[in-house]
C-alpha cells in the first residue's frame, strides 16, 4: 500500500451542539486521488477544512508524513504542504493571475522569477493560464485554475479540491482531470469533495465515506460502483433513477421572443432569445455559468428589466398575457401563477434569520384586508412541507440559515409548489445538494410536469439535464445556441453548442423545427 | 507536540434559554460594580458602598427625584423606540438628534407665533402636527436618497443632525429674550399657551403615559403587523422582498416617515411639556443613546423598557455622586463607561464560549 501522507485520527469538531465530525479517522495517500463522499452537512468540508488550518479540531490528532502536528491557521498549512482550492474562489478581481498567487507570501516581490516559476508550473502539469491576465477577464476555469497554480506555487504536496467541478463544462471538468492525473503522477495527495458520481468513478482511485459527521468506510473504487457508494452515503439503499414522464398534452404556457436584456454596464446578458415553454413539459437550460440563465428567469419572475422583445404567458383558454414590464406583485394579480426558485436560496428567495412559518409566510402574507398577518396557514403550511419532504429541523421555529443546504432547498420548493404554480422556473435547484436530497427535488419536479406545469429547468450537470428534460434550450454567451429534443441528443453536443453558438442558418432550422412541434 | 497548539478556542453557542442569558448579564453588572468599587477606592480613597449609595439615592433617593428619573426615561424611551423599526430594516438612522431637535423646533415655533392667539386646544393640536411633520420631513430626506440612489443613510442622517443644530442655534437668536442673552427663556411663562396638559395634577405623567403606549403599538406593530413584516423582510434581505414583489423603496420611505415623526413626538414632549424652551442642546445627545439603547434590547420594544432605564440609572447615579462627593462629572463618567462595557462585552459569552483544548490521547 501507498505511504500516507496524511494520517487523520479520532478527529471531532462540534458547531454549538452540531457535531460536524466526530471520531474521524482517515489516511490520504501520496500518488493517489482520493474522493470523500457524503451527503451535505455530513462534515466533508469541515473535515477538509481542519486540514487547511481554517478550523481547529475539537479532539484528535493529525500526522503529516508520520509526525504529528497543529495545524492551527492556513499559514501553518501551506507550510506543510498542504492546500486547499475552495468551492467559492478567493481571488483579488483587479490583480493579475501572478499577483494574486504570490499574495501574501513572505519576502522580495520578484513578478518576474514568480512568472517563470508559474510558467514551469504551468508546462509540467498541462495548465494552460497566462500570468499577466487580470482575474476579471478570465473565464471561472480559467480562476480555478489560478487557485490550484497558486496552491502548488506553496510547494503543496497535499491538494484538497472542494466542489471544483460544479462550475465548469464536462470540456473542462476533463480537462481538470488530466491536470490531477499528471499531480498524482507526480506523487503528489490529492482529495476530491464532489458530488457527481460519475466523476468519482473516472477520477478516484480510492472513496472515503462520512456520513452525519461519521467515518463510514473507504474502499477502491474499481471493487465498487456508483448504487453502493451511495447506499453507503445515506446508510440506506436508493435508487439512482430520474424518470421522464411522456408529457400529457402539451399547451404553448411561456413564449418568449426575441428577449434582450443588457446588465448595468451596458453589456448584453441577453440577446434575442425566442422560446416556448409548454404545460406538462420540462424544458431544461444547459450553459456555462453566468451565460444568461439567471436573466432569463428573473425576466420571466418580473425581477429584470429588459431592452426589447416580449414575454408572453399563455393561460388554458389561450389568452395572452404581456409579464415583460410588470413586477412579481403585479403578475400574481394578474392570475398568473409563477412559481421561482432562484439561484441564490438565502440571498433571494428565503430569509436566512426568520423561521420556517415565516419564510412560508412570504407568499401569502399579504392576503386579505387586515392590518396584521395571519399567521395559521403558513404555520400549518410550514408543517405539512417539514412533512411532505421530510426536512429534518429541530422545529417550525428554527431560523432556516441554520438548516443544511438540502433542507433549506425542500422548504424553498416545497414553498413554491405549495401555491399551485401553472408555471415553475427553478435555477440549480440541486446545487449544493447531496445525492438523497437531489433526487428528491427531481421527483417533485417531476410530479408538478404530470400535473401539467411548464417547467423551466436550468442546471448544471448535463447527466441530469438529459435525463430530466423533454427539451433543452442551450444558451451560450446570451445567445441561444440551439434547442435539442433531450432524447435525441448526447452530452458532447450538448456541451460543444454551450461553447459556441451554432451558425444563423442552423439557429433558425433549429428554433423553427421546435416551433412547429410546440404547436 | 507543537508548541504553537492554541490553549483555548471560541466556539459559537447555540441559542441560550433566556434565564441563561440573563444570569450572565447579571455577573457582568456585578462584576462591573467590583470593578467600579475597586477603581473608587484606588482613585479616591471613598467606601465604594457609599457612592453606590449615593448612585442609588440620586435616581431614587426622592419622590421627585422617582419621577424625574421616570420621565427622562420616557423620552428617552420614544427616541429609542422610533429608530428601531428604520434598525430594523437595516437603515440605521443615526439621525434621531436632527429629527427630535427640529420636532423641538417645530413647537417652539407654534408656541410662539400662535401662542395666545387661539384656543389652547387647537394650539396644541398644531404643535402637535408640525412637531411630527418636521421630524418626519427630516427622516424623509435621507430615505428618498437612499429608496433612489443608494446613498450611505449613516452619513446622511448624520449630517441631517448638524443642519438642525444649525437651524436651532439660528431661531435661539430671532427668538432670544431678552435680546443679547442667546437664550430664548421660558416661552409663554405667564399665560402657559401650548403647554402640555397635567395628567391627574402631575406634570410627569404625561410623557410615562406616550411612552408606555408607544412600546405597546411598536412592540405589535413590529411583531404582527404587515408593515412590520415586509420590515424585517426587507432588513433581512432586499434582494428577497423583490423576489415577492414588495415595494422595497416605498417601505423604506414610509419606515422613516415613521421614525422621524415619533422623533418629532419627543421634541414636542421636551419642548411642550418639560423644558418650556428651546436650546440647541436640549436633547443632550439622547437621539445617540438611543442607538445604544435599542441594540442592547435587540430591537425588542418591551426589552427597550429596561435598558432605557439603566441608562438613565447610571446617569442620574453618576450625576448625584459627582456633586455629593465632590468628584467632577468625568469621573461618574469613567463609572457609567465600565459598566457599561461589561454590558455589551457580556454579549460576547452570551453567542459565544471558550473552550479549553482536549489533548489527544498519546
Amino acid at each position: 500500500m501507498a505511504e500516507a501522507a496524511v494520517k487523520l485520527v479520532n478527529i471531532s469538531k462540534s458547531f454549538g451542539q452540531v457535531k460536524a465530525n466526530s471520531n474521524v479517522s482517515l489516511e490520504i495517500n501520496k500518488g493517489e486521488i482520493l474522493a470523500l463522499l457524503g451527503e451535505n452537512g455530513s462534515g466533508k468540508t469541515t473535515l477538509m477544512n481542519m486540514l487547511s488550518g481554517i478550523y481547529y479540531p475539537d479532539e484528535g490528532q493529525i500526522f503529516i508524513d508520520g509526525k504529528e502536528v497543529s495545524i492551527s491557521s492556513p499559514k501553518i498549512a501551506y507550510e506543510l504542504g498542504i492546500g486547499m482550492v475552495h468551492q467559492h474562489f478567493k481571488l483579488v478581481d483587479v490583480l493579475t493571475a501572478t499577483e494574486n498567487i504570490i499574495l501574501g507570501l513572505d519576502g522580495k516581490l520578484n513578478k518576474k522569477e514568480a512568472a517563470a516559476k508559474i510558467k514551469e508550473i504551468c508546462d509540467k502539469y498541462g495548465f494552460d493560464i497566462n500570468p499577466d491576465q487580470k482575474i476579471y477577464d478570465m473565464s471561472v476555469s480559467q480562476k480555478q485554475t489560478v487557485e490550484i497554480v497558486k496552491v502548488l506555487y506553496r510547494g503543496a504536496n497535499i491538494l484538497i479540491l472542494d466542489e471544483p467541478t460544479a462550475v465548469l463544462t464536462p470540456q473542462e471538468s476533463e480537462k481538470l482531470f488530466n491536470v490531477m492525473r499528471n499531480m498524482k503522477a507526480d506523487g503528489k495527495a490529492l482529495v476530491i469533495i464532489t458530488h457527481k458520481m460519475h466523476e468519482v468513478e473516472s477520477i478516484s482511485d480510492r472513496v472515503a465515506i462520512l456520513r452525519k459527521g461519521e467515518y463510514v468506510g473507504s474502499m477502491m473504487t474499481k471493487d465498487t460502483n456508483a448504487g453502493e457508494m451511495t447506499d453507503m452515503m445515506v446508510g440506506r439503499s436508493v435508487s439512482l433513477n430520474i424518470e421522464r414522464p411522456k408529457p400529457v398534452d402539451p399547451k404553448p404556457r411561456i413564449r418568449v421572443e426575441g428577449l434582450t436584456v443588457k446588465n448595468i454596464e451596458g453589456i448584453d446578458k441577453l440577446k434575442d432569445v425566442s422560446f416556448t415553454a409548454c404545460s406538462g413539459e420540462i424544458l431544461g437550460i444547459a450553459g456555462i455559468s453566468g451565460s444568461g440563465q439567471k436573466e432569463l428567469l428573473e425576466a420571466i419572475a418580473g425581477l429584470q428589466p429588459a431592452e426589447s422583445g416580449s414575454i408572453k404567458y399563455i393561460n388554458e383558454n389561450g389568452e395572452e398575457e404581456e409579464l415583460l414590464g410588470k413586477d412579481p406583485r403585479k403578475i400574481e394579480e394578474l392570475g398568473v401563477a409563477l412559481s421561482f426558485v432562484p439561484e441564490d436560496r438565502l440571498g433571494m428567495g428565503l430569509v436566512g434569520n426568520m423561521d420556517l412559518s415565516d419564510n412560508m409566510m412570504l407568499r401569502s402574507f399579504r392576503k386579505g384586508k387586515s392590518p396584521f398577518t395571519e399567521r395559521k396557514s403558513p404555520h400549518s403550511l410550514a408543517e405539512k412541507v417539514v412533512d411532505d419532504l421530510e426536512v429534518v429541523t429541530p422545529s417550525i421555529e428554527t431560523p432556516v440559515r441554520r438548516l443544511s443546504g438540502g433542507n433549506v432547498q425542500k422548504i424553498l420548493v416545497g414553498r413554491e409548489i405549495a401555491h399551485a404554480p401553472t408555471v415553475l422556473l427553478t435555477a440549480y435547484a440541486v446545487r449544493g445538494l447531496d445525492i438523497n436530497s437531489s433526487y428528491t427535488i427531481y421527483d417533485l419536479i417531476n410530479q408538478q410536469k404530470k400535473k401539467g406545469v411548464a417547467v423551466i429547468f436550468v442546471g448544471e450537470d448535463l447527466d441530469v439535464l438529459l435525463e430530466i428534460s423533454d427539451k433543452i434550450l442551450v444558451l451560450c454567451g446570451g445567445r441561444v445556441s440551439g434547442i435539442v429534443d433531450a432524447e435525441k441528443t448526447d452530452k458532447n453536443t450538448v456541451g460543444l453548442m454551450m461553447t459556441k453558438v451554432l451558425n444563423d442558418s442552423d439557429k433558425k432550422e433549429e428554433s423553427t423545427e421546435t416551433g412547429d412541434s410546440d404547436e | 507536540m507543537n508548541k504553537k497548539e492554541p490553549l483555548f478556542h471560541i466556539v459559537k453557542r447555540d441559542v441560550l434559554p433566556w434565564y441563561k442569558s440573563w444570569g450572565i448579564r447579571a455577573i457582568a453588572i456585578v462584576v462591573a460594580l467590583i470593578v467600579c468599587g475597586i477603581i473608587t477606592t484606588i482613585t479616591t480613597g471613598l467606601n465604594p458602598f457609599k457612592v453606590y449609595g449615593a448612585f442609588i439615592q440620586g435616581a431614587f433617593g426622592s419622590g421627585r427625584k422617582v419621577w424625574i428619573t421616570m420621565q427622562n426615561m420616557s423620552v428617552l424611551l420614544i427616541i429609542s423606540l422610533a429608530l428601531t423599526p428604520a434598525f430594523k430594516m437595516r437603515f440605521w438612522n443615526i439621525g434621531g438628534e436632527g429629527q427630535v431637535l427640529v420636532g423641538a423646533l417645530a413647537t417652539a415655533a407654534c408656541m410662539i407665533t400662535l401662542g395666545d392667539k387661539i384656543p389652547n386646544a387647537l394650539l396644541i393640536l398644531i404643535m402637535t402636527v408640525s412637531a411630527i411633520l418636521a421630524g418626519s420631513i427630516w427622516g424623509l430626506i435621507p430615505a428618498i436618497f437612499k429608496a433612489k440612489w443608494n446613498t450611505n443613510e449613516t452619513l446622511s442622517t448624520l449630517m441631517m443632525n448638524y443642519i438642525a443644530t444649525q437651524l436651532v442655534a439660528f431661531f435661539t437668536i430671532v427668538w432670544e429674550v431678552p435680546k443679547g442673552s442667546f437664550t430664548v427663556g421660558i416661552i409663554n411663562q405667564s399665560t402657559n399657551a401650548g403647554w402640555l396638559p397635567q395628567l391627574f395634577g402631575s406634570k410627569y405623567l404625561l410623557p410615562i403615559v406616550i411612552a408606555l403606549l408607544t412600546t405597546v403599538s411598536m412592540f405589535v406593530y413590529l411583531k404582527y403587523s404587515k408593515h412590520g413584516y415586509e420590515i424585517s423582510v426587507v432588513g433581512e434581505s432586499e434582494k428577497t422582498a423583490k423576489y415577492v414583489g414588495m415595494k422595497t423603496e416605498k417601505i423604506i420611505i414610509r419606515t422613516m416617515l415613521l421614525s422621524g415623526g415619533l422623533c418629532g413626538v419627543a421634541g414636542l414632549i421636551l419642548v411642550g411639556g418639560i423644558n418650556h424652551t428651546i436650546t440647541t442642546t436640549i436633547n443632550s445627545g439622547q437621539g445617540f443613546t438611543a442607538v445604544m439603547v435599542s441594540w442592547l434590547a435587540k430591537f425588542n420594544p418591551i426589552t427597550m423598557i429596561f435598558t432605557s432605564f439603566l441608562i438613565i440609572f447610571l446617569e442620574r447615579g453618576a450625576g448625584e455622586i459627582s456633586t455629593n462627593f465632590g468628584l467632577n462629572q468625568s469621573f461618574a463618567d469613567i463609572l457609567t463607561g465600565i459598566i457599561l462595557f461589561f454590558i455589551i462585552g457580556c454579549e460576547f459569552f452570551i453567542s459565544y464560549r471558550i473552550v479549553l483544548r482536549k489533548k489527544g490521547d498519546k
